[in-house]
C-alpha cells in the first residue's frame, strides 16, 4: 500500500474515533461543561493530562531541539517535567479540595478582589492564545507533508475536528477524547524509537540502547562515545557537554517548571476528578505518561543525530535518498555547494558549512532515514495530530471558561442562568476556535518567541500567587496584586525589549547577570515573592471568611 | 479540632521540605550545577550527570510523587481524614 493511502486510513480512523467519543460525551451542565462533572477517574485523567500537555511541540519538535543543543537540552527534558512534582506537591490536591471550576475562580476568590480575578483572567486568555497558535500550525504541517494538502485546509480539517469535540461535550468531551489520542501519540512514537534503538543497538529499549554499544555492523563501540567523536570531528561541541552557561541552564529549566506549574490549562485538569486523593493519584500517573515520551526522546535524538550525520556527511549531493529530495522540496533541508565538489560538508564552521536541517526533521523523517516500513511513517502523521489537537482543545476550553464564567458569570453579569452561561461557553469555544484557525493559517511571525512569554508569565504571575494563597495565611490582596502586576511587567519587558524591540541585542553579553529572556521568568517570579511578602507585611491581613477558607483546603475533606 | 489541623499541617509541611529537597537537589544541584563532576563516573555508555540531566531527574520526579501519595496516605489515615470515594459509592448503589 503507498504511504499515502495508509496515511489517509490511519488518520481517517483515529479521526472518526474522535468524533465518536464526542458524540458519546454530551456535556448538559456547565459542571460537567467544565470540569467534567469532577467525575473523572484519576487514571484517565492521567492519560488526558499526559495528551494535554505534550503538544506538537514535545511530539514533532522536542526530540529535534535535543538532538541539537545536547546536553543543554535538558532543560526542555527537566522543565517540563518537573513542574509536576510542584503540582502534586504544593498545588492541585489544595485546589482540588478548594472546589471550583478555574483558576481565576480561585485567584479572585481566595485574594477578595474582582481586580485580582481580571487580572488572571488576562493572564489565562495570554497564555492559552501563544500556545494554540502553535498547535493549529503544527497540525497544518503534518496534513500538508503528509496528506499533500493545502496548509490552509489541513488547519481548516483540524479546526472542525476540535470544534466539533469541545462545543458539544466541553471538558467531558474533551477529557475521553484525549485519553484516545494519548494512546495514539505515544503509540506512534514509540514504534519508530523501539525499530531504531533495534537497528543501531540491538537494545529493545530506546532509554537503555542509546547508553549501549553500537551494533557490530555500525562499528562497535559506545555510540555516545561514538556521538561526541563525530561532533568533534566536524568542529561541534561534544554532545554529552553543554556551552551554556550553568546559570542560564539553571534560570531557564526554574522558569520552564514553574511555569508548568502555572499555566491553567494544566491545573484545571485537576479539577476534573472526584476527590483531593485523586487529585494527587493522577499526578503522578500523569507524570508516569509523560515520562514515557520524555525519556524517549533524548534517546531519539541521540539515534538520529548519529544517523544524519552518518547519511549526509561527505555525501555524492546526487546519491542522496529519496527522503532528502521531499523534505528540500519543502525547504526544511537546504544545500549550498559551497565549494562545488557536488559533496555535502556538513560541520560546525558556517562559512564552509552546506547543509541546513530543520530541526523538525528529527522525528518527522526520522522513519524514512532509518529505512522503516511504510505504516510506521504513516502512524508519525497520526501521532502528530494526536498531539495536536489535544493540546489545542484543552487551551480553548480554558480561554472559554475564562470568558464565559470568570468574566461573564463572575463578574459582569452575575444573573445569567446556568444555560445562559453554557451557551456563552459554547459561543466563546466557537470564537476562540475561529481565532486560534486565523493564526494558524496566518501565523505570526514570532511564534517560536512568545512561547518563552507564555512560560514566563505563568511562572511570574500565576504560580507564586497560588502558592502563596495556600500557604501563606496572611498573604492578602494587595501583596498578591502588587507582586503579579510586578512580575509580569518585569518579564514582559525583559522578554519584549530583547525579543520584539531590539532583537539584535539579544545575546548572552547583553543579557541582565547571562539570564537569557527564557530564563529571565525565574527572576520575575522571585520578584514576584518578595513584593507579595513586603506589601503584605504593610497592609491589613485578609478578612476572617478567607482565612478559614484557606485553613480549610489545608485539611482533606472538610467543607470549604 | 484546630489544634490537631495545625498539627497535621505541621506534619503536611514537613512531608514537602523532605521531598521537595530531594527534587532541588536532582534537578539544580545534580544536573545542572555539579553535572561535570559528576560525568566522571561512567555507567554503561553513560557519563552519569548526562545520564541525571536527560534520564535519571525524570525518574526522580515520577517516584516522588507516588512516595507523596503514600506518605499523605499514612498521615491523612492517622488524623482519621478519609475521604469519600464517590466513583466507588456510586459504583456500588448501581449494583445493588
Amino acid at each position: 500500500m503507498s504511504l499515502q493511502l495508509l496515511t489517509y486510513i490511519f488518520v481517517g480512523i483515529t479521526f472518526i474515533v474522535y468524533i465518536g467519543i464526542a458524540i458519546w460525551s454530551r456535556a448538559s451542565s456547565t459542571q460537567e461543561f467544565y470540569i467534567a462533572g469532577a467525575h473523572v477517574p484519576p487514571l484517565a485523567n492521567g492519560l488526558a493530562t499526559a495528551a494535554d500537555w505534550m503538544s506538537a511541540a514535545s511530539f514533532i519538535s522536542m526530540a529535534g531541539i535535543v538532538s541539537y543543543m545536547g546536553r543543554d537540552g535538558s532543560v526542555y527534558l527537566m522543565g517540563w517535567t518537573g513542574g509536576y512534582v510542584l503540582l502534586a506537591l504544593m498545588i492541585a490536591p489544595y485546589l482540588r479540595d478548594f472546589g471550583k471550576f478555574t483558576v481565576p475562580d480561585f485567584i479572585g476568590d481566595r485574594y477578595y478582589s474582582q481586580l485580582a480575578r481580571m487580572v488572571a483572567v488576562v493572564c489565562a486568555i495570554f497564555v492559552s492564545f501563544t500556545y494554540v497558535a502553535g498547535q493549529m500550525r503544527g497540525v497544518g504541517v503534518v496534513f500538508s507533508r503528509f496528506l499533500e494538502v493545502d496548509i490552509n485546509l489541513g488547519v481548516l480539517i483540524g479546526m472542525t475536528i476540535v470544534f466539533f469535540y469541545a462545543v458539544l461535550g466541553g471538558m467531558k468531551g474533551i477529557t475521553y477524547t484525549q485519553v484516545a489520542q494519548y494512546c495514539v501519540l505515544i503509540f506512534a512514537y514509540m514504534v519508530p524509537a523501539v525499530f531504531i534503538s533495534i537497528l543501531m543497538t540491538g537494545n529493545v529499549i530506546p532509554q537503555i540502547g542509546f547508553g549501549s554499544e553500537l551494533n557490530e555492523s555500525m562499528g562497535g563501540g559506545y555510540l555516545l562515545d561514538r556521538l561526541d567523536g563525530l561532533h568533534q570531528e566536524l568542529g561541534f561541541a561534544a554532545y554529552t557537554a553543554g556551552v551554556r552557561s550553568s546559570l542560564d541552564v539553571l534560570f531557564i529549566t526554574a522558569a520552564l517548571i514553574m511555569g508548568t506549574a502555572g499555566l491553567p490549562h494544566v491545573i484545571i485538569r485537576f479539577f476534573t476528578v472526584p476527590s483531593v486523593r485523586a487529585a494527587r493519584k493522577s499526578a503522578g500517573y500523569a507524570l508516569f505518561f509523560i515520562a514515557i515520551l520524555y525519556t524517549t526522546a533524548p534517546a531519539i535524538a541521540a539515534f538520529a543525530r548519529t544517523n544524519l550525520i552518518n547519511t549526509v556527511n561527505n555525501a555524492v549531493y546526487t546519491e542522496m535518498p529519496v527522503w532528502f529530495r521531499t523534505w528540500e522540496n519543502i525547504n526544511l533541508i537546504t544545500f549550498d555547494d559551497k565549494n562545488g565538489d557536488g559533496r555535502i560538508q556538513y560541520v560546525a564552521d558556517p562559512d564552509i558549512n552546506e547543509l541546513n536541517v530543520d530541526r523538525d526533521i528529527i522525528v518527522l523523517a526520522n522513519p524514512e532515514i532509518a529505512q522503516l516500513p511504510n505504516w510506521v511513517i504513516a502512524l508519525i502523521a497520526a501521532g502528530g495530530l494526536a498531539a495536536a489537537l489535544s493540546t489545542a482543545a484543552g487551551l480553548l476550553l480554558v480561554i472559554s471558561t475564562s470568558i464565559s464564567h470568570d468574566l461573564l458569570k463572575r463578574n459582569l453579569m452575575p444573573n445569567i442562568s446556568e444555560k445562559q452561561e453554557l451557551k456563552f461557553a459554547r459561543i466563546a469555544i466557537f470564537f476562540a476556535v475561529c481565532i486560534a484557525g486565523y493564526f494558524g493559517i496566518n501565523p505570526p511571525g514570532f511564534v517560536a518567541q512568545v512561547v518563552a512569554f507564555a512560560f514566563g508569565l505563568a511562572a511570574s504571575s500565576f504560580f507564586p500567587a497560588i502558592v502563596l494563597g495556600i500557604f501563606s495565611v496572611r498573604m492578602n490582596k494587595e501583596g498578591a496584586v502588587s507582586g503579579m502586576i510586578a512580575g509580569i511587567v518585569f518579564t514582559a519587558t525583559y522578554i519584549i525589549y530583547f525579543k520584539f524591540i531590539n532583537p539584535a541585542a539579544d545575546t548572552a553579553e547583553n543579557w541582565w547577570f547571562g539570564i537569557s529572556p527564557e530564563g529571565i521568568g525565574t527572576v520575575g517570579m522571585l520578584l514576584n515573592f518578595i513584593i507579595s511578602v513586603v506589601v503584605c507585611r504593610f497592609t491589613p491581613a485578609p478578612p476572617q471568611d478567607v482565612v478559614d477558607m484557606v485553613l480549610d483546603i489545608r485539611v482533606p475533606g472538610k467543607p470549604s | 479540632m484546630r489544634e490537631d489541623d495545625n498539627k497535621y499541617w505541621q506534619e503536611n509541611i514537613r512531608i514537602l521540605k523532605i521531598l521537595l529537597g530531594i527534587w532541588f537537589v536532582v534537578s539544580f544541584l545534580m544536573s545542572v550545577i555539579f553535572v561535570d563532576q559528576l560525568d566522571v563516573i561512567r555507567i554503561g555508555g553513560f557519563k552519569f550527570g548526562f545520564w541525571m540531566a536527560q534520564q535519571g531527574s525524570i525518574y526522580v520526579y515520577v517516584i516522588l510523587i507516588f512516595v507523596y501519595l503514600k506518605m499523605m496516605d499514612n498521615l491523612n489515615h492517622k488524623y482519621h481524614h478519609e475521604e469519600k470515594d464517590i466513583l466507588a459509592e456510586e459504583k456500588s448503589d448501581q449494583a445493588s
